[in-house]
């Protein structure tokens, strides 16, 4: 049986691991080869790598870091962060990233994510949205999260999805850095809408919160920080008690 | 050992370079038919689609090399979809090597699959020390029909042949390179056979 995977999620800038709460706010949370290898170790199902501060300059910090989690990591991986064209996607592959994550580059660009899934699979396209919710609906948002646009959430979601992405990655800007919990209304409306696994992001704070994400939200992927990175919820830990409840994990 | 991956542009050879090297070995690319077939074993990978991967399998002449070799061969993902006889994906005629065919999920399971599958029905010396149940990492949405020359089977919408072996072909639907514990032990295996 497919199990439900556990992400966690390093944010990098400069080479380093940070988390921010609410976007904001960064914290130091170490060495992202050595926390990756951890991970790994530790049962995490895959792994995700933001470049929050992506510029040309970093470009090649992230493409060192990159090669390095792929020499030493035994679990898929995924990179994100200024990420805006096929050049890029293949520079990063070739370091052995497993998968890519695109966000704003793909919604000012929609065509970008045909081009990727047509070059290199849509299996390796994840698309990441960054959505809010306002007066009952949910928009779309840029540039980790500062920039509002009038894109509706679900349509965007239909859109990547007949573009060929492989995946979503959604992060509800409401519940990120909250610690209460998932999207997991939204969550279980895109799962309806569209026929690709998606990844629940923003609001973990509990091991209850993965078990409601995935039955209530009907996710495939759960993502978080900061629990992980501070040790507050222990990966082993999270399996076992999902698995009490009925939720298949791989252990 | 001489361990070559068959280089035909697929996908992502670095990190099935990085598991043989943390294993010790070091898996060279080539596309040279001359050195593919003098080598000790064979990887065959494949990321992509399908009907375009063959096309460039043509073009160097790969196609009809591959079904010729003697030592071991492994084909990962896409690779061993292109050992079957066809697949749906740009109704593309395969190798031949694996006497099955491969077809598309339906829309009833969400496609791709992605993610951590159970494998089951073992058979073979590539499975050796891993156990009924174990966990191997996948990304497809195509799988190869259940057939005789299954060496693991998987359950995503139906049983499928998650593994295939015939003589000296081996194929894994899943990825080894990134299936943590029980995927360095199939590579382990792969390598002694």
């Amino acid at each position: 049986m497919l199990t439900k995977r556990i992400v966690p999620c390093l944010d990098i800038k400069n080479g380093r691991t940070v988390k921010g709460v609410n976007f904001v706010d960064l914290r130091d949370a170490g060495d992202p080869v050595i926390l990756a290898k951890q991970y790994a170790d530790l049962g995490a199902d895959e792994l995700v790598f933001l470049d929050i501060a992506a510029t040309l300059e970093n470009r090649k910090t992230m493409h060192d870091m990159v090669l390095k989690v792929a020499e030493q990591v035994n679990i898929p991986f995924t990179v994100g962060g200024g990420i805006s064209s096929v050049e890029d996607v293949d520079a990063l592959l070739h370091c052995g990233a497993d998968k890519v994550s695109i966000n704003s580059s793909a919604v000012k660009r929609p065509e970008l994510i045909n081009e990727l899934s047509n070059k290199f699979g849509s299996q390796c396209v994840v698309v990441a949205i960054d959505a809010k919710q306002i007066d009952g609906e949910w928009f779309v948002h840029l540039a980790g999260g500062t920039i509002p646009t009038d894109i509706k959430l679900f349509d965007w979601a239909i859109e990547v999805e007949q573009r060929g992405a492989g995946e979503i990655l959604f992060t509800s800007m409401n519940h990120d850095g909250t610690k209460a919990g998932f999207a997991n209304e939204a969550l279980a409306k895109l799962s309806e809408l569209v026929n690709i696994p998606i990844i629940a992001s923003g609001g973990a704070g509990t091991i209850q919160h993965f078990a409601d994400t995935f039955i209530d939200g009907k996710a495939d992927a759960a993502l978080a920080a900061s629990v992980f990175h501070f040790g507050e919820i222990p990966i082993l830990e999270l399996k076992k008690e999902l698995k009490k409840q009925g939720i298949p994990v791989r252990l | 050992m001489d361990l070559k991956i068959v280089n035909y542009g697929a996908g992502n050879i670095k990190s099935i370079q990085f598991a043989f090297q943390r294993l010790g070995y070091e898996a060279i690319l080539s596309d040279n038919p001359d050195e593919i077939i003098k080598a000790d074993k064979v990887i065959f990978p494949g990321v992509g689609e399908a009907s375009s991967a063959m096309k460039k399998l043509k073009q160097s002449g790969l196609d009809a090399l591959i079904p010729k070799l003697e030592q071991p061969v492994l084909g990962i993902c896409l690779g061993m979809q292109l050992m079957c006889n066809c697949t749906e994906e740009g109704d593309t005629k395969g190798l031949g090597i694996f006497n099955t065919n491969v077809k598309r999920f339906s829309n009833n399971v969400k496609v791709p699959q992605m993610g951590w599958n159970t494998v089951r029905s073992l058979k073979s010396n590539l499975f050796k020390n891993i156990s009924e149940g174990d966990y191997m990492y996948l990304v497809h949405s195509f799988y190869a029909e259940n057939c005789e020359e299954s060496i693991a089977t998987s359950d995503y919408e139906l049983e499928y042949a998650s593994a295939l072996q015939k003589d000296n072909f081996y194929g894994v639907q899943f990825h080894p390179e990134k299936s943590s514990k029980a995927g360095e032990q199939l590579l382990k295996n792969f390598l002694e056979l």
